[in-house]
């Protein structure tokens, strides 16, 4: 038998409490709670509510598999992993893993920012359950892999965020654990290097017969690296199978998750011209639809001219919260793809969807497509930006100030 | 799958191989201790100083409100090798137990996304108390030569009343990490623990002054055993061993050790959800 998992009928619940917003509970709430039932009497029971990230869940996972598990925000995907790497218990079911389990569900666990990049590879290391005598052995590879032999001695408070990431990952890439679970940690750092993590990810397990469970929102990546797929939806496991099969239904049924939409209407019915599909790319013209906001976005819009005309008229309507963020129309002639490039640090933090309209300017509405797709922005930890979480509003350009 | 190197997780079971996990994750512990001890000194500006300048501190406020304006008799001892000796178990179990406290809610991140023994994070910080301790040392000794006092044979007993310090340490870090983890503001609970316990012990004087038919009483605190232990295996002469004291002190010790490592051990499971 070559199963290196199995998981039977796994369940995990959490209890949410809806009185009070306190994230936790605060020893002199407990108490006042006890006084105020003591001379009440009449026993107001804080509405607690069950909630099941998983539910029956059940999988086998062979040795050399190379599982992308994929879903929703909250669809259960990070439980599934937090339990397989022990961070915290099921409340029901049973877990057999066979051999060594290491685990990246985030980038840098336990990095202190005062300590050097040296200190920090051995500190890391040994978090993630290898030994002083490994990270030795392996001190130079990783090093090398994660280019920053100039910074060794430099505590990494002072790294850019992409150093950090890659000394991060080559530290994680460089476990010899049998069984390897990786969290969306590749969607941070540059594109470059994110193919040579994948590069790596994809050695281990092809080469070294590795298995690697990996959650991401990007399907261009998971399609690349990994051969099968869980579909996970709300706390169930809907579908395993084959990567490209589950991919598919995903983005069947999750068409605003996806970072391309196409027109599945008859796009030959209208008189003029029609919309087939609109894209969301990166700097390098891949599908993607989480950014940083140091990233460039490109929108890409393919139609069709079936009758030219000079005042054919596509908009893009950008929003945010549910209103127009800002709109940008265009005149297109015979040409059949337009691209509309967003620069880097323009947007703001947080989700954007998009309409688009396709019109006859002043003469003809063709026709509209509302929350076709959607990306999310993200802050970038840029040194001469202040970091904050919560930056509102839809744009966040970078201003000069100046003294007076 | 019939290999002994299966790990088998099941709901509502606690896990078999939890000591055996913790031998497999010694060197967690060692790194851990590791770089308290580099951040320490490296993140504050006066650094080791720091660690000197606080019981020699204490030693001089005690020496002159108890010694010189209270009047309290030290026997044939100088008074600030009285007060020293004292520092240096009370030094150890406040600094641990405020290190331990805080150390899981200090490294929520790493609780929430990796596991471990979650009982190494607590432990860890007898570490970074014991360097603390060592230095508290020399500047004991440094003091001795000063006031030219030749320390008793009895000395090879420190060991001993320090390891009772740790399980006191341990056991006291284990439930207040775990307390601090489910209630929060827990943490205002531990300074004054540590603030008002070093009052009630015999830090500033000597558990000597205390009356005979309260002596029993006064050792509900367990850190009079220790430090007791301490005085008399250092100074030596003069000093009275109170036994019976003694014995409630260690039973009380490892009360609060077991309790402790319970709670612990109860709770753990359930720390990444609460974090």
């Amino acid at each position: 038998m070559n199963k290196v998992i199995e998981v039977e009928n796994l369940g995990k619940k959490y209890i949410i409490s809806h009185q009070g917003e306190a994230r936790y509970t605060a020893l002199r709430d407990v108490i006042a709670d006890g006084a105020k039932k003591l001379i009440k009497r009449n026993n107001i029971l804080p509405k607690k509510e069950e909630f099941w990230a998983l539910r029956n869940v059940s999988f086998s996972i062979d040795k050399g598999d190379k599982v992308g598990i994929i879903g929703r925000n909250g669809a259960g995907k990070t439980t599934i992993l937090k339990i397989l790497s022990r961070v915290t218990i099921p409340t029901e079911g049973i877990i057999k893993i066979k051999g060594k389990i290491s685990s990246l569900l985030e980038v840098g666990t336990g990095f202190h920012p005062e300590l050097t990049g040296r200190e920090n590879i051995f500190f890391n290391g040994a978090v993630l359950g290898m030994t002083r005598n490994e990270i030795k052995r392996k001190f130079d590879e990783i090093v090398e892999f994660a280019e920053v032999e100039k910074f060794l001695d430099t505590p990494v408070k002072r790294y850019s965020s992409g150093m950090y990431v890659r000394l991060a990952f080559a530290v994680a890439a460089h476990l010899d654990s049998e069984i390897l679970i990786v969290d969306e940690v590749l969607a941070v750092g540059d594109s470059q290097f994110q193919k040579k993590c994948l590069g790596k990810m994809d050695d281990v397990s092809t080469k070294e017969g590795r298995t690697v469970l990996f959650v991401s929102h990007n399907m261009a990546i998971v399609r690349n690296l990994c051969n099968r797929g869980f579909l996970i939806n709300k706390g169930n496991l809907i579908f395993d199978g084959e990567i490209e099969d589950v991919i598919s239904k995903y983005e069947f049924d999750n068409p605003k998750d996806s970072a391309k939409w196409s027109n599945k209407k008859n796009v030959t019915k209208t008189k003029y011209f029609d919309i087939l599909s609109v894209s969301i790319l990166d700097s390098d013209n891949n599908l993607k639809n989480n950014f940083f906001n140091s990233e460039k976005i490109k929108i890409k819009i393919d139609f069709l001219v079936n009758e030219p005309h000079s005042q054919m008229k596509i908009q893009l309507y950008f929003l945010k919260f549910g209103e127009i963020a800002f709109t940008f129309p265009i005149f297109i002639c015979h040409k059949y793809s337009i691209i509309c490039e967003i620069p880097p640090f323009l947007l703001g933090i947080g989700n954007y969807f998009i309409n688009i309209d396709a019109t006859l300017h002043n003469i003809l509405g063709v026709d509209g497509y509302d929350h076709i797709l959607g990306f999310e922005v993200r802050m970038d930890k840029i040194e001469c930006m202040p970091y904050i979480e919560n930056i509102q509003g839809y744009f966040f350009p970078i201003l000069n100030w100046y003294l007076e | 799958m019939q290999d002994n190197n299966i790990i088998v997780i099941e709901a509502g079971k606690t896990e078999k191989h939890y000591w055996l996990d913790l031998w497999r994750y010694r060197e967690l512990f060692y790194f851990l201790s590791w770089r308290e001890i580099l951040v320490r000194y490296k993140q504050t500006v006066i650094g080791i100083a720091w660690s000197v300048i606080r019981p020699v501190l204490t030693m001089i406020v005690f020496t002159i409100v108890f010694g010189r304006l209270a009047k309290l008799p030290s026997g044939d001892v100088p008074y600030p090798i009285l007060v020293s000796i004292a520092i240096l178990p009370w030094q150890f179990f406040s600094v641990s137990l405020a290190e331990a406290s805080n150390s899981l809610i200090a490294n929520s991140s790493m609780i929430g996304k990796i596991y471990f023994p979650r009982i190494i994070m607590p432990s860890s910080s007898i570490i970074v108390a014991f360097i603390d301790f060592l230095i508290s040392f020399v500047i004991l000794g440094i003091l001795m030569a000063w006031y030219k006092f030749v320390p008793s044979w009895k000395i090879v007993f420190v060991p001993l009343f320090l390891l009772l310090a740790i399980i006191l340490s341990l056991g006291a870090g284990f439930l207040f990490s775990a307390a601090n983890v489910k209630y929060r503001d827990f943490r205002y609970v531990v300074p004054f623990i540590i603030q008002f316990g070093l009052y009630i012990s015999p830090v500033g004087f000597s558990s000597d002054i205390i009356p005979e038919r309260f002596r029993f009483l006064y050792s509900i605190n367990p850190m009079v055993g220790v430090i007791d232990g301490f005085r008399w295996s250092i100074i030596g002469k003069g000093i009275d061993f109170y036994m019976s004291g003694f014995l409630l002190s260690i039973a009380l010790i490892f009360l609060i050790f077991f309790t402790g490592l319970f709670y612990f051990r109860k709770t753990e499971q359930t720390f990444a959800d609460k974090i």
